[in-house]
């Protein structure tokens, strides 16, 4: 009967949805209220009816219900609790499902926090993303119904994949999903403007924070994942370019792209084109990874059960949404004129080189990841690109990238003389220079690649610091000019401090880690970056739903007893599948990484063992927290509450 | 003005090239092994490990190398399809227990019936390295002459039985 409910709640969210985007679109066309009246009611109760339909998905898995296919296919009696409700996102349709009650919850927190926008700017964004909510529900009640019977029931599941059984995995797809579909609200905003014929700085200013909001989500589920990636896939790598991984990489790019171009439009109205394109492609981006990742176009070892119904589906909905944009922006854009004037050395060129940098490392990670679709269609057979070709490519646009970014917020609007710049920074890049190439000396290696990536790191921190000590020193004490700066301005200087760590961290690993593969039997020490790590053997475990070999391992520095490790070799029951669990002391400067091989058949007690040092990876992590904080202190910005104020105010 | 349509028609070529991706078949992954001979091993049978089984030993023969394992939950999707195969006679099939304790193997074929002329045991997963073994299952069709002729990557399907595995074994086995 639940399910039979949900399964009916999503139908009357069609209905709802499919008005949502005619009624108050039509209405803000002939300048009607009323139709424009009802966007807001429509957007609450899709979203009442998502979370219904989500709820009753949720019964299902939370009541171990088999009789639900998806149910079965996906969880187990077994399984952890929290693991039940994870799964709901832990296959093809409850993903879809995720999607879709995400999608409506921005769009009803869109009608929500809005009350200050025109009435037609309000019925056509949320509008937009009531079409956007149709295309999801018909795909799902069509191909793809999480509520489909299984009749007989199963008497019980097939279980989760265990590499989902994670805590990382149970919040990283949700921070994900935010993410993709937090820049719809964005997209709707450009559609929206683009409908209305109005682009201008308010337009920017509206739909900014909701981008910044939705980058957030997804630069925290992007290194969510990178994490889960690190201490559950037991090889030790954070990023590995699979074709999932890029599928949120490049909408990511774009979003970057796309929060500084919305503040050039804001401050200073240029950038309009570039702006409302780039907000179109980031969200058609999103669509795009929904459609790599369910469509089986590509294969991946993210990639759900393949179908090329829904591929033709998901297709179909991506060249509606997206030709229908394109076309809408190549007949209004020409209108849109091209704003404020600006110089070739300001700030807005160099964010408009950042832009096209950022434009094409995405347009780069975007055809090496369809490349192996390309060569196949134009009958060279099937190829792909690894690594290397990313690498390859994505480090030489970040150089000049790096670059531009110290500069940035140093430079002034409209128009800047290149001496003064280079008298602002020429000490500061001396510094970083000079601390690049002696700090590789310390770590015992000095090789180019190293040199450049401290380099560039430092850059940044020290344009940062060129940045705020002027604004920090002169009248009043220095917490009343502390205080002075705003929220927005911190929020930017933390973002690029966090893409600093992240570049020293990437540096650091690459260059320094120190990797061994060894065989131990009990007893054996392996000696590996000055760390001594001893094999104690392995004992049987038992888990909540799987068996361990659990593995032992005494780590001493200088014979002085560091930390113990207990790496793990799961075999889950249901599935059978076995699972490597890496065991990892985090360190700010180091990890110490142990995972067991396999275990060596003609010697009693002995393993393979995997020994990992990586320095400063965490920092990895670390940067992009900080990047994520960066862009909370930035939407937390005075100028978006002084509306509101003025606003109550007015009222 | 042209430069604004641009990103249409950029779009449109992209959503032809998607279009032709959709009725491409992923698992049909190029192996540098096809048209090349069959790795040769000597691996220890699953029911008899002190019995040894070599691809020479099938010469002569069109046989199928089907790679499986107990843990596989896709294997669990093919057995059926298998066991229909196998019953019809037409092709001799080796099993390659992939990776897997060997009572664990004993027990799934027990438990879901026996598709397999003969099973063999690779439980380091040695062999499975040889043949470029992307995951399991995969399925291998050999000649005569010991040459991999094809490679599937992932279930057998009565669709891509019937459509490329047969007529190719029959394609074979007239040769």
């Amino acid at each position: 009967m639940i399910p039979e409910l949900g399964h009916f709640s999503l139908i009357v969210a069609l209905f709802l949805a499919a008005t949502l985007g005619t009624l108050p679109i039509i209405g803000a066309a002939r300048n009607n209220a009323v139709l424009m009246g009802v966007a807001r009611p429509l957007a609450y109760g899709q979203m009442l009816l998502m979370s219904m339909a989500f709820a009753a998905l949720a019964y299902a898995f939370l009541n171990n219900d088999f009789s639900v296919l998806y149910v079965a296919q996906h969880s187990n009696s077994q399984l952890p609790a929290i693991y039940r409700f994870s799964a709901i996102w832990g296959g093809h349709e409850g993903s879809l499902l995720l999607w879709a009650l995400l999608l409506s919850c921005w769009t009803a927190a869109v009608a929500m926090f809005s009350k200050h926008l025109p009435q037609e700017m309000v019925a056509r964004v949320l509008g937009v993303m009531g079409l956007i909510a149709v295309g999801f529900l018909l795909f799902m009640l069509f191909t793809s119904s999480p509520f489909d019977r299984l009749i007989p029931a199963a008497l019980d599941g097939r279980d989760l994949n265990p590499l989902l059984q994670d805590p990382g995995l149970v919040i990283h797809p949700p921070m994900l999903y935010m993410g993709y579909v937090g820049f719809s609200v964005a997209f709707a905003f450009a559609i929206a403007a683009l409908l209305g014929g109005k682009l201008d700085a308010t337009w920017a200013r509206w739909s900014r924070p909701w981008t910044t909001v939705a980058w957030v989500f997804m630069t925290i589920g992007i290194a969510l994942g990178s994490w889960w990636a690190y201490y559950e896939l037991g090889w030790g790598g954070w990023w590995f370019w699979d074709p999932v991984e890029n599928a949120s990489f490049m909408p990511w790019l774009l979003g970057t792209a796309l929060i500084h171009s919305l503040a050039v439009t804001e401050k200073r109205g240029a950038f309009k084109s570039w702006t409302v394109l780039l907000a179109i492609a980031a969200f058609s981006l999103s669509l795009l990874g929904t459609f790599l990742v369910r469509s089986g176009v590509l294969t991946s070892v993210h990639s759900f059960a393949a179908d090329p119904k829904r591929g033709i589906f998901i297709l179909t909905f991506l060249v509606l949404v997206i030709g229908a944009s394109l076309l809408l922006f190549a007949w209004r854009a020409p209108k849109i004129g091209l704003g404020g004037k600006f110089d070739a050395l300001s700030r807005e060129s160099l964010l408009l080189f950042n832009n096209v940098l950022l434009s094409v490392a995405s347009a780069s990670v975007f055809i090496g990841t369809l490349y192996p679709l390309f060569m196949d269609a134009l009958g060279y057979g099937k190829l792909s690109v690894g690594p290397p070709y990313f690498e390859a490519v994505f480090v030489p646009l970040m150089i000049p990238m790096v670059f531009m970014m110290g500069l940035g917020p140093i430079a002034r609007w409209k128009k800047m003389a290149l001496p003064d710049l280079t008298k602002r920074v020429q000490w500061a890049f001396g510094a970083a220079a000079v601390i690049a190439v002696l700090l590789p000396f310390v770590g015992g290696k000095w090789t180019p690649m190293i040199a450049l990536g401290l380099l560039l790191g430092l850059w940044i921190i020290a344009s940062l610091v060129v940045s705020l000590v002027p604004r920090l020193t002169g009248a009043g004490t220095l917490m009343q000019r502390i205080r002075k700066q705003s929220l927005s301005y911190y929020g930017m200087q933390l973002a690029h401090l966090g893409v600093a760590l992240f570049i020293i961290g990437v540096t650091l690993v690459k260059g320094y880690e120190t990797e061994r593969d060894v065989r131990m039997n009990v007893g054996d020490v392996v000696h590996a970056g000055g760390y001594d790590f001893r094999f104690d053997g392995v004992t049987e475990e038992e888990g909540p739903n799987y068996v361990a070999g659990k593995g032992h391992v005494v780590v001493s520095k200088d014979g002085k007893r560091v930390t113990e490790l207990f790496p793990e070799k799961r075999q889950y029951n249901v599935s059978g599948m076995p699972l490597t669990e890496a065991a990892i002391e985090p360190g700010i400067i180091r990890d110490l990484y142990v995972s067991l091989g396999e275990p060596i058949p003609e010697a009693e007690g002995a393993w393979a063992v995997r020994v990992y040092i990586k320095p400063f990876i965490d920092w990895i992590w670390l940067g992009c927290l900080f990047m994520a904080l960066g862009g909370v202190l930035a939407i937390s910005d005075r100028r978006y509450r002084i509306h509101k104020q003025t606003k109550e105010q007015a009222a | 003005m042209m430069r604004f349509i641009l990103p249409f028609v950029i779009f449109v070529v992209l959503s032809v090239f998607l279009y032709k991706g959709l009725g491409r078949d992923t698992s049909e992954v190029p192996s540098p092994l096809v048209n090349k001979a069959a790795p040769t091993f000597v691996l220890p049978k699953l029911s008899e490990p002190d019995q040894k089984f070599s691809p020479a030993d099938m010469k002569g023969k069109v046989w199928l190398l089907n790679v499986w394992a107990s843990w596989c939950g896709a294997c669990k999707d093919e057995h059926p399809i298998l066991m229909e195969l196998s019953k019809q006679n037409i092709v001799p099939m080796v099993g390659l227990d992939y990776k897997d304790k060997r009572e664990d193997g004993l027990a799934t074929l027990q438990k879901a019936g026996n598709p397999y002329t003969l099973t063999i045991a690779d439980a380091d997963g040695k062999v499975g390295f040889d043949y470029g073994v992307y995951g399991v299952p995969e399925t291998y069709v050999i000649d005569k002459q010991g040459v991999i002729r094809f490679k599937l990557i992932g279930a057998v399907t009565p669709e891509n039985l019937t459509q490329t595995i047969l007529p190719l074994v029959k394609e074979l086995q007239a040769k």
